[in-house]
């Protein structure tokens, strides 16, 4: 997945908030409108708003009008984007496993 | 196989993997402490490593200059940060810079290794790999990929064809 600069940062700085997270992780199954949102928080609508911008801008979630309501939803793309470079760190550690098991079996004595 | 688990968390920007290998613990730290060992296994062929200083204590540093496929050379360090030999160490790996300095520009990575005794013989390795901040996730996002597939998808190819 390509990823420009400035969207790295909206998403980091997107994620990088505990409250953020968690409407991500609610919203990746499931579409809420922001007043529902809003209840599962200590904090006011409008702040809860703010948030569900930020988590807009970055491209982590969606919103999309149904009546007077906005419902939000999840956009999983955006947050593989976060988890690619544990996923390419992971894939150089495999390799990097495999050699020392090919050393250890090539010459075993101490 | 030797990896047993494999498992990452984005909060703590950590990956870790936890293998078994038939060898004795001392022997497994062998691959870390003997520096023509770990010249063998810590790059993938096609970028081959030649370690110029080694020292694993507190403090101390481990060099080696990188050659890549078009001739580019880079020298890489490991800082060590906490050692118990044979069966631990944590160390910083990170770029030097023209001045022999860590490069800033080029956030390192921190690894903590842990080797144990397995039951029956055999070591229990893990590695916990992870990135110091969000920045430093951020930098190895904007590295190139594709070079990177190219390189780790043919070490693949290369072991399959054994």
């Amino acid at each position: 997945m390509v990823v420009d600069q400035t969207e790295v940062d909206l998403l980091f700085h997107a994620l990088a908030d505990a409250t953020r997270r968690d409407i991500v992780r609610r919203t990746m199954d499931d579409s809420f409108s922001v007043s529902t949102l809003a209840r599962g928080y200590p904090m006011s609508f409008a702040a809860v708003q703010k948030h569900v911008a930020v988590l807009e801008r970055a491209g982590l979630v969606t919103k999309r009008r149904r009546g007077r309501e906005h419902l939000v939803a999840g956009n999983p793309a955006a947050l593989r984007a976060a988890h690619d470079a544990l996923d390419r760190l992971e894939l150089v550690w495999r390799e990097r496993v495999a050699r020392m098991d090919g050393l250890l079996a090539a010459d075993p004595s101490d | 196989m030797p990896l047993t688990n494999v498992s990452s968390d984005a909060a703590t920007r950590t990956v870790t993997l936890t293998g078994e290998f038939d060898a004795p613990v001392e022997r497994a730290w062998q691959l870390y402490a003997d520096p023509r060992q770990l010249e063998q296994w810590w790059n993938p062929p096609g970028y081959p490593l030649t370690i110029t200083d080694h020292d694993l204590s507190v403090g101390g540093f481990v060099r080696a200059h990188v050659t890549g496929p078009d001739g580019q050379k880079i020298t890489a360090y490991w800082r060590i940060i906490a050692v118990d030999a044979p069966r631990a160490m944590e160390w910083e790996d990170g770029f030097l810079d023209d001045q022999g300095e860590p490069n800033p520009a080029i956030p390192p990575t921190t690894m903590r290794l842990t080797l144990a005794e397995r039951a029956g013989g055999g070591t229990l390795m893990t590695i916990v790999a992870g990135f110091l901040s969000a920045e430093a996730m951020q930098e190895y996002l904007d590295m190139d990929i594709e070079e990177q597939m190219r390189v780790t998808f043919g070490q693949a190819d290369a072991l399959l064809a054994r």
